[in-house]
């Protein structure tokens, strides 16, 4: 039926814009009239706009946006700036100088519920899912190996931390502090870590908020500190850390630089895990909705173009990325990864064909449950100190993700025939809950609707009522 | 002093009466010994970049450079072809949006690229002229008055002492929030970063110009004050008879002095602060991390010390031409 539906838009797509939706409601069976009016797509309220992004191969829909010209065809004429780090660029989105930027998921909610700098930001788009590995130092790597399973010569993965406990304990014990970098302390990079850590054994350390303690160090065995993401592999050649997590093309550039291994990629840690979001302050999205929806629609394209064909174009968006005005790295380092392999230890290259998943899985929607996980991770390491109930995770949730403005940029799309609403979440049934997730490295389930049950059951980290 | 440039400059009459070709023995050295040291740093350099690997390759050696240098100019070209299809693509979607709407009047924006290494440049000297004025504005009046009144001198050296040797790594983020907080306006004429980083080099480079100002407007040559007072001359012809053109080397060294470190401040405040410009250039190639990054760099760090050095020259020749006394020896 939808492909009737698009079939019957483009033979229509002469005709006026009114009957085509009216067209498309009917055959698509959305009931609602407010969907309707609300599918042609106002005017932009402002047209130059200036977003932010750090050099990191997930900044990737921006980049394809405004190449490949998809923000131009919303009338948007848009100026792409690196930023130093996640700090600056967070502050300035909070300020204005940014219209919007690449954002890590956790830090719209951060924001929002004022861990770090307080302020509404909201996200109704999400950039990717997975993307993400664990690195550690050659020297590390071979304390580690001894340990580590192997079959035919090559080490059994995913890699648990169960192999690096033994190591962590021998600096310990040794007196020597053992420590690992992230990358912003509500990045998905850090709660994917401890997730890591802790379930090998390992306290990654509490955050105390209410303490005035935001190191997150409390408790720990392996000391987590920030690092921005381009100055990892420079900050563990010289020894400040002994590994760290991060996204690519920064675990490939150790592998090629000969300085650490990567062990384990985030989507074995959890599968399909919610990466970059796309925030902008929510004053800046009351006052300019229809802008909002057509940066949307613009990325919704980058996004399609990326995973296209099997990854067709992906060879194409490594080009476009190893520009130095984007990503910059090299172009055999950012293939490894973007076009769906991943190389561990060096020679050892896997197949790892969903490493960065832009457009499938319905991989843009704004999940309200993402949200919650993240939520979840704040609440068990600290950064809400205190016991919330399961209305507060969902509140918070529906405040800072924005579903609404993603299925009118899809609903505009489709429309349009630029997409196919298979391809899209049923948006009139659609409630922003994804189905309990299991595919964790521990095996724990996820119900985002019972963020409570869900904490009570880690073995390490704070739950119910518990207050440090 | 004066005895001195005369004592110099009689072999340069005597050689009037030589012959051509003894004067272009003369003026060899002159010429091949700077391009002799220029081809031994480049054998020393290219010899132990190849000994150098970093993390990021070899270190670049200068035909490496050269290479990028080559590759930058080329950026410079492709992106002045994808600003003109920009502006072209632009007509026609104002049209078309004119067609749908009339009531819209299209509007032209300026090209939305990433500005290239040659944009970056000229960002840099336009803020660092800025910068420089704003101080030579400020301390060149305060220099006088500290040199014409021992008092004054008295009341603002502690002052000139404590500010002299801070870095502006300390003075930007001070000023970058106080920009923010005072520089507020919908329609800026200017961006933030471009006022931060004008304000930046102007604290720093005040200092060279107060201090040589104040000390060679007290170092007039009493005869000529004592002219002044026999003539008597209104405060302001002293000034500008007497003071001025007696202090006018010194002014020149103390602006000299400025506009090197300004360009100095101004590289390291636009890597910090992420200001566009040349710095900004050196740091995000920096963080690219790719194989031609620290080639590229080093195209950079050549531009930037031979702007410096093109800076130097025309202060130099600004100070030669408004100078009274030609015969003076500057270098």
């Amino acid at each position: 039926m939808t492909g009737l539906t698009t079939s019957l838009l483009k033979r229509f797509s002469k005709a006026s814009i009114t009957v085509c939706t009216a067209l498309a409601v009917t055959f698509a069976g959305a009931s609602s009239v407010a969907l309707a009016q609300e599918q042609k797509v106002g005017w932009p309220e402002k047209e130059e706009l200036k977003f932010g992004f750090i050099k990191l191969t997930d900044m990737a829909p921006l980049a394809i946006a405004y190449e490949k010209g998809f923000f131009e065809d919303e009338g948007l004429y848009v100026t792409l700036e690196a930023q130093a780090n996640w700090k600056v660029l967070l502050d300035r989105v909070i300020d204005g100088q940014l219209d919007g930027a690449h954002m890590l998921a956790g830090q719209p909610l951060g924001a929002t519920i004022g861990f770090g700098t307080e302020s509404h930001v909201v996200t109704a788009f999400s950039m990717d899912l997975n993307g993400n590995g664990i690195t550690v130092s050659n020297e590390i790597w071979e304390k580690m190996k001894a340990h580590i399973p192997h079959e035919n010569g090559k080490p059994v993965h995913p890699i648990k931390a169960d192999y690096l406990k033994p190591v962590v304990d021998e600096y310990r014990s040794a007196g020597k502090p053992f420590n690992m970098g992230m990358v912003f302390p509500v990045s998905t990079h850090n709660y994917e870590l401890r997730y890591w850590l802790a379930a090998g054994g390992i306290h990654p350390g509490f955050y105390a908020p209410h303490k005035g303690d935001t190191a997150g160090q409390i408790d720990a065995q392996a000391l987590l500190s920030v690092t921005p993401p381009p100055q990892m592999p420079a900050t563990m050649e010289a020894g400040t850390i002994y590994g760290y997590c991060v996204g690519e093309p920064w675990n490939q550039q150790a592998v090629f630089k000969d300085i650490g291994v990567p062990v384990i990629t985030d989507y074995e840690i959890w599968k399909n895990n919610p990466e970059k979001v796309f925030g902008v302050s929510q004053s800046w999205a009351e006052k300019y909705p229809n802008t909002h929806i057509r940066v949307v629609k613009a990325l919704i394209r980058a996004a399609m173009w990326l995973d296209e064909n099997n990854n067709a174009n992906r060879p194409e968006a490594v080009k476009i990325l190893a520009k130095s005005t984007y990503v910059g790295a090299d172009e055999d380092v950012l293939a490894n990864s973007m076009t769906g392999t991943f190389e561990y230890e060096k020679g050892d290259k896997r197949d790892v064909p969903d490493f960065n998943v832009f457009f499938r899985y319905n991989a843009t929607y704004p999940y309200y449950s993402d949200a919650i996980w993240y939520l979840t991770q704040m609440r068990r390491w600290g950064q809400i100190s205190e016991a919330k109930s399961d209305d507060w995770y969902k509140e918070t949730a529906k405040k800072v993700y924005k579903p609404e403005v993603y299925a009118q940029a899809a609903l505009a799309l489709i429309a349009e025939g630029k997409a196919n609403a298979a391809d899209f979440p049923e948006f009139t049934t659609e409630t922003g809950f994804k189905p309990p997730q299991s595919e964790f490295i521990d095996g724990v389930t996820f119900d985002g609707t019972k963020p409570n049950d869900y904490l009570e059951q880690f073995a390490i980290g704070l739950k119910g009522k518990s207050v440090l | 002093m004066s005895k001195m440039t005369t004592i110099l400059r009689m072999p340069t009459s005597a050689s009037n009466t030589n012959s051509i070709l003894g004067r272009l023995y003369q003026s060899t050295p002159a010429l091949l010994l700077p391009i002799i040291g220029l081809l031994l740093f480049l054998a020393v350099w290219n010899g132990v970049a190849k000994s150098i690997d970093t993390s990021l390759g070899q270190f670049p050696g200068p035909a490496q450079v050269w290479e990028q240098a080559g590759a930058l100019v080329d950026e410079h070209i492709a992106q002045r072809e994808k600003a003109q299809a920009f502006y072209e693509r632009q007509e026609a979607r104002n049209a078309a949006r004119v067609a749908q709407d009339p009531t819209y009047v299209p509007k032209v924006r300026d090209f939305t690229g990433a500005p290239t290494f040659f944009e970056q440049i000229w960002t840099s000297l336009y803020t660092v002229m800025v910068g420089f004025l704003i101080a030579s504005v400020v301390a060149v009046p305060v220099g006088i008055i500290c040199g014409l009144s021992k008092s004054a001198y008295t009341a603002i050296n502690p002052l000139i002492q404590l500010f002299k040797p801070v870095s502006p790594l300390a003075w930007l983020p001070l000023v970058t929030m106080v920009v923010s907080a005072l520089y507020v306006s919908d329609d800026p004429a200017f961006s933030k970063s471009f006022v931060t980083s004008a304000f930046t080099v102007s604290l720093c480079c005040l200092w060279p110009t107060l201090i040589n100002t104040a000390v060679g407007v007290s170092n007039i040559d009493k005869d000529l004050i004592n002219v002044s007072k026999v003539l008597r001359l209104t405060p302001f012809a002293h000034l500008t008879k007497i003071v001025l053109p007696s202090s006018i080397p010194m002014i020149f060294t103390g602006l000299r002095l400025s506009l090197g470190i300004g360009w100095m401040v101004l590289i390291a405040a636009e890597m910090l602060a992420q200001n566009p410009g040349l710095g900004k250039f050196v740091w995000d190639e920096f963080q690219n991390g790719s194989s031609e990054s620290l080639a590229r760099i080093m195209v950079a760090v050549l531009t930037i010390g031979a702007i410096g050095f093109v800076l130097d020259r025309l202060m130099l020749s600004i100070q030669r031409a408004v100078s009274w006394d030609k015969s003076s020896v500057l270098r």
